[in-house]
C-alpha cells in the first residue's frame, strides 16, 4: 500500500465523520428550533386560515398580527406580564439583600458557631421543596396572604445555594484588603458595600440572572397561592388561558401569548449568553 | 481579629428568618401532618396519631397510577436523555467551526417557561376534528396511521410527556457535558494516539473515565428532577391530571392539598414523604454504584 492511498482513506473516512457529526448535530437543532418556528408560525395566522387548514401548512403568505392584540385584549396578558415583573423584581431584590448579608456574615466575621451554622445551612439545600410546599400553604393561608404579592413573594425568596456560591467568592478576597480598610477606619458595612460587592460583581450578576430566570417561570406556588386572575403570574396565566381564555380553539391566539411570555427571557439570554451559561454550568438545576 | 464579633448574628438575621420560617419550620411539620389522622384543614383538630395516612395513600388508585407514571418516566428519560447529551457533546467538542452557535441554540430551551412551549407541543401532537395535527402529518407521510397523541391510548400520552420531558432536560446535560469534556486535557489523547489506540478505546479508556464524575452527577440530578416531574405534564394534558391518567407524585402531592380534590394536607404530607423516601433510596443506590465506577481525580 503506497502513502498517497493511507492518505486518501483517511482524508475520506474524515470527511465521511464530519458529515456524521453535522447531520446529529443539525438534527438535534432542528428538533429544538421547531417549536420555536411553530409557535411565531402559529401565531401570525388568523384563527380562519389555521382552522382551515386540516394539513397543517409549513408557513404562511398572509402573516398577519392581529392574534398579538388580542392575546392583550381578550385575556389580562398584560396583567399577567406586570404582575410577574413585579414579582421577578422584589423577589430578586430581596434574595440578593439576604444572600449578600449572609454571606459577607460567613465569610468575613467571626462569630462562635458560625462553621456550624454554615454547614446546617449546606445542609438545607437538600430539602426538596415539594416537602415544605404544604406548611407553607397553609401558612401562607393561615396568615390571610393568598392572592397577595407578600405570599407570593416571601416563600420564593431564599435560596442556601446562592449564600454559598457568594459565600465562595467573598472568601477568596485577600484579607489584606479588610485589614487597609479597618486601619482607615472604615466600617464593615461599607467594607461590604464599596469594596467586596464591586470586586464580586460578576457572581452577583450571575445569581441574579438565575434569579430572574427561575421566578418568570415559576409555576408551582403561584398556582397553589393564587386563585384571583389579579395575581396570577404569567405561567399561571398561560394555563388559565389553555383552560378557559380565547372562546374554545383560538390556538393563534394561545400561541402569540406563548410567543409574547417566552420573549423576554430569550431576549435575556442572548443578550448574557456567556454568563448565563457559565452560572448555569456552576449551579443550575433543570432536569 | 476579635474572636467573636456578634455582629455576625445580626448580618445572618434576614437569611435566618426566612429559611426558619419557609424552610426548617415546614420540613419538620410535614412529618407531623404526615402522622396526624383526620386532620381537619378548617378546625386545626385531628384524632390521633399513626400511619392510616400512609396506608390510605398507598392504596389510593391515583397514588399508584401516579408512583407507575413516574417510574416510566424516570426509568425512559433518564438513560435516554444523558446518552443523547453525551452523544451531541461528543460531536460538538469535535467540531470547531460553529460551536458557538451550536451551543446557544442547543440551550435555549433551559430559558424557555415550560407551561408556555409545553402548549407548543400539545398542538403539535393534538388531534382535533379539523386536523390531525403536524406530528400525524409526519407519521401519515411515513406510511403510519394517526394516534390521537394526547387523549388516546396510554403509551401514546407517556411518549408526548417522555419527548417533552427530554427535550426540556437537554440544555443542562449538553452544557455540563461539554465542559467536562473540554477539561479532559488533550495530551492523554495525543499519547494515546502515538500508541495507537483506536478512536473506540480512546473513547472507553480516556475520555469517558475521565468525565465519569460529570456524568454521575448529571445521572444523580437527572433522577431527582425526574422523579419530580409536574409543569411538563400539567402543560401537556391540563391541570386535571387524574382524569388524563398522566398524574405524577409531586401533581398527586398538589392535588391533594388544592384544587377539585383538595383540601387533605395530611395525605399530601403522606405522598411527600413518600416520594422524599424513594429519591433518597435512590441517591443513595447511585452513590454506592458510583463508588465503583467513577473516577474521581
Amino acid at each position: 500500500m503506497d502513502y498517497e492511498q493511507i492518505e486518501k482513506n483517511a482524508r475520506r473516512r474524515k470527511c465521511l465523520r464530519d458529515i456524521l457529526l453535522g447531520l446529529v448535530l443539525c438534527s438535534w437543532a432542528v428538533i429544538v428550533l421547531f417549536p420555536f418556528y411553530w409557535m411565531l408560525l402559529t401565531s401570525v395566522k388568523s384563527y380562519g386560515s389555521y382552522n382551515s387548514e386540516f394539513i397543517p401548512r409549513l408557513f404562511t403568505l398572509s402573516p398577519t398580527l392581529e392574534n398579538y392584540g388580542s392575546a392583550f385584549s381578550q385575556v389580562p396578558l398584560g396583567r399577567y406580564f406586570l404582575n410577574t415583573l413585579v414579582f421577578t423584581v422584589i423577589t430578586t431584590a430581596l434574595m440578593l439583600f439576604v444572600t449578600v448579608l449572609a454571606a459577607f456574615a460567613f465569610s468575613r466575621l467571626r462569630f462562635r458557631g458560625r462553621d456550624l451554622i454554615f454547614t446546617a445551612f449546606l445542609s438545607l439545600m437538600m430539602i426538596p421543596t415539594e416537602l415544605v410546599v404544604i406548611t407553607n400553604f397553609v401558612t401562607v393561608t393561615d396568615l390571610n396572604l393568598r392572592n397577595s404579592f407578600l405570599g407570593l413573594i416571601l416563600p420564593s425568596v431564599t435560596s442556601v445555594f446562592y449564600i454559598y456560591l457568594l459565600k465562595e467568592n467573598f472568601s477568596q478576597i485577600p484579607d489584606e484588603l479588610y485589614y487597609a480598610a479597618k486601619v482607615d477606619g472604615t466600617s464593615d458595612f461599607k467594607y461590604l458595600w464599596k469594596v467586596m460587592i464591586p470586586i464580586c460583581q460578576p457572581t452577583i450578576v450571575t445569581i441574579t440572572i438565575l434569579k430572574v430566570i427561575e421566578c418568570w417561570n415559576s409555576f408551582v406556588w403561584p398556582r397553589l397561592i393564587t386563585d384571583d386572575q389579579n395575581y396570577f403570574l404569567v405561567s399561571v396565566g398561560i394555563q388559565e388561558i389553555r383552560e378557559n381564555g380565547f372562546g374554545r380553539e383560538n390556538i393563534p391566539a394561545m400561541m402569540a401569548a406563548v410567543v409574547v411570555i417566552s420573549l423576554p427571557l430569550i431576549a435575556l439570554f442572548l443578550l448574557f449568553r456567556k454568563k448565563i451559561m457559565a452560572g448555569v454550568a456552576r449551579g443550575g438545576t433543570k432536569g | 481579629m476579635e474572636k467573636n464579633n456578634p455582629k455576625g448574628y445580626l448580618y445572618l438575621l434576614p437569611a435566618f428568618l426566612f429559611l426558619g420560617i419557609f424552610l426548617v419550620y415546614p420540613l419538620m411539620d410535614v412529618f407531623v401532618y404526615s402522622f396526624q389522622e383526620n386532620y381537619n384543614f378548617a378546625s386545626q383538630t385531628y384524632t390521633g396519631v399513626g400511619i392510616y395516612n400512609f396506608r390510605y395513600v398507598l392504596r389510593d388508585p391515583f397514588f399508584l397510577q401516579a408512583l407507575k407514571n413516574t417510574f416510566l418516566l424516570v426509568i425512559i428519560t433518564v438513560p435516554l436523555s444523558t446518552g443523547l447529551a453525551l452523544l451531541i457533546s461528543l460531536c460538538l467538542s469535535s467540531i470547531e467551526k460553529l460551536r458557538d452557535f451550536f451551543q446557544t441554540v442547543f440551550f435555549l430551551p433551559y430559558v424557555t417557561n415550560t407551561l408556555a412551549v409545553g402548549l407548543v407541543f400539545m398542538i403539535l401532537f393534538k388531534k382535533t376534528p379539523y386536523s390531525d395535527g403536524f406530528m400525524n402529518l409526519l407519521l401519515n407521510a411515513f406510511g403510519f396511521a394517526s394516534v390521537d397523541f394526547l387523549s388516546g391510548p396510554y403509551w401514546a400520552k407517556m411518549l408526548v410527556l417522555c419527548l417533552y420531558t427530554v427535550w426540556i432536560v437537554m440544555p443542562f446535560k449538553i452544557l455540563i457535558l461539554t465542559s467536562a469534556l473540554a477539561s479532559v486535557s488533550q495530551q492523554y489523547h495525543n499519547a494515546a494516539r502515538v500508541d495507537g489506540a483506536s478512536r473506540g478505546r480512546i473513547f472507553w479508556r480516556i475520555t469517558l473515565p475521565m468525565i465519569s464524575p460529570s456524568l454521575f452527577y448529571l445521572v444523580i440530578t437527572g433522577f431527582i428532577g425526574a422523579f419530580k416531574a409536574y409543569s411538563d405534564a400539567v402543560a401537556l394534558f391540563g391541570i386535571d391530571l387524574n382524569a388524563a391518567g398522566m398524574n405524577t407524585i409531586v401533581g398527586f402531592v398538589y392535588d391533594m392539598l388544592y384544587g377539585r380534590s383538595g383540601g387533605y394536607p395530611s395525605y399530601a404530607s403522606a405522598a411527600a414523604v413518600i416520594l422524599f423516601a424513594i429519591v433518597l433510596t435512590i441517591t443513595c443506590i447511585n452513590l454506592l454504584v458510583s463508588k465503583k465506577h467513577v473516577h474521581y481525580i
